[in-house]
């Protein structure tokens, strides 16, 4: 199978029955993304798959083949952290960090469709994720942060 | 770590490749779409296919179209395509209802609406979504296409009426002017399962009285996801609260709940028939009465 993540494309013989967050993680050594409950549940493995968050731990590599995949190792660019990872840091959006790779992964992409969301907006975003140390106020904030400082880079306001 | 035993893998190139692949291994042979029951029920091997046929790039299996009076929903349509699609929820807010308390918006970006209906989970939404809204689903195997009332689809949990060698292409929702429609639905916590629900869909005559009615149940042990008692004896009557009440009564006392760490049988027989009154509320209040739209 061939699949390109972050942009670098990797062939590798996998079999069938190798989940996604393993590919990842064991093959590729991309350490990012966490495995968690491994029942679709936690949202600690969520990585993009041609463009759409998806649970990783519910994805077989082979379906990948052909496919773009983008992890959280991704976020950061030439000139430094993305905006919602420094948000995250700045609002304290992560206690233990377990949950953090999914939650960015799905903070970047509802910034991407909507940059001005409502409270409700990020709850629902997260909704599929749970953070076992029960920060979620301060990840709603860190979201909320991020949608303000990136309103303020494009000028919006 | 949950890994499931071994089988072998094979990306479809048409839906005539599916059927073939189908045909050539038998019962042991699975299609996945979004995979997201299958996968976890591999894990536990409580499935253990010997194939799997990924149907992920047939995309004339996906999308949803408005066409000689039906909405089209192609079986591989994520459940976020049509959360988001316009044209679904101007005709029928009840998919939109429902699709909102499916999962959670990740999962909804990779689970089908084929898949769902395929599951027959006793629990899943939108089993009960389109028996109250009487869709037809479009089945292909080696003799072509044929059609199966979703009131005929459910065989019982976890079966269906598409046999071995077939594919799920399509469910064909018969636009109804007028009509109103709604889901709810109680759960625990968001994403999760229902303890119960209930769909209505409502045609109003311009007295207000009920010309037709569906019912939908999802979790409460009705094979067939209806209630059809309930239907009977709303037919035919103004829409009113007593109506409402008559008709949750009825759809409490047939439905067959059992009792499980989602609640006793009290409980989830008492939600069938208060989810239903709301559900019937809800559907009229977005009805017009006389069929067409002011």
């Amino acid at each position: 199978m061939g699949v390109t993540v972050n942009g670098v494309e990797h062939v590798r013989d996998v079999e069938p029955r190798l989940l996604l967050v393993h590919l990842l993680r064991d093959e590729l050594r991309l350490t990012g993304t966490h495995w968690g409950c491994d029942t679709s549940n936690c949202g600690a493995c969520i990585v993009w798959m041609d463009g759409l968050p998806v649970k990783s731990c519910t994805v077989l590599a082979v379906m990948a083949d052909g496919r773009s995949v983008r992890t959280v190792e991704d976020l950061e660019g030439p000139f430094g952290l993305d905006q919602v990872q420094q948000s995250f840091m700045d609002c304290h959006g992560l206690q233990c960090g377990f949950c953090t790779p999914g939650m960015l992964m799905t903070a970047r992409k509802l910034l991407d469709d909507n940059p001005d969301p409502t409270d409700t907006e990020i709850r629902q975003a997260i909704s599929g994720q749970i953070c076992r140390c029960t920060g979620y106020r301060n990840i709603v904030a860190a979201i909320r942060h991020a949608a303000d400082a990136e309103a303020v880079g494009r000028g919006d306001t | 770590m949950q890994v499931p035993a071994f089988f072998e893998y094979q990306r479809a190139t048409s839906v005539e490749h599916v059927v073939t692949l189908l045909e050539r291994f038998g019962p042991e042979a699975r299609i996945v779409a979004g995979g997201h029951s299958l996968i976890p029920m591999m894990k536990l091997r409580l499935a253990q296919p010997e194939l799997l046929v990924d149907v992920n790039d047939l995309h004339e299996l996906s999308g949803i179209s408005v066409s000689e009076g039906e909405l089209r929903i192609g079986a591989l349509t994520r459940h976020a395509e049509l959360l988001a699609s316009p044209v679904a929820g101007e005709h029928f807010p009840i998919l939109h209802d429902a699709e909102r308390v499916i999962a959670d918006p990740v999962v909804r970006n990779r689970g089908t609406i084929g898949g769902s209906v395929c599951q027959a989970d006793p629990s899943e939404d939108l089993s009960g979504v389109f028996t109250s809204l009487r869709a037809v689903a479009v089945v292909r195997g080696t003799g072509g296409d044929r059609t199966v009332p979703m009131r005929e689809f459910f065989h019982g949990p976890y079966e269906t009426a598409v046999r071995p060698a077939e594919i799920l292409v399509e469910l064909r929702v018969p636009l109804r002017p007028g009509a109103g429609s709604a889901y709810v639905k109680v759960d625990r916590r968001a994403g999760d399962w229902a303890v119960a629900a209930a769909g209505a869909v409502v045609s109003l005559d311009a007295d207000g009285v009920v010309t037709e009615v569906g019912i939908g149940l999802t979790a409460v042990g009705d094979a067939d996801f209806t209630a059809v008692e309930a239907e009977d004896l709303l037919r035919g009557r103004v829409a009113d609260d007593d109506a409402f009440a008559a008709a949750g009564a009825a759809a409490a006392e047939h439905c067959r709940p059992t009792a499980d760490q989602r609640g006793p049988v009290d409980y989830k027989r008492h939600l069938a028939g208060e989810l239903t009154v709301r559900a019937l509320r809800a559907a009229t209040a977005r009805a017009h009465r006389g069929g067409f739209p002011e």
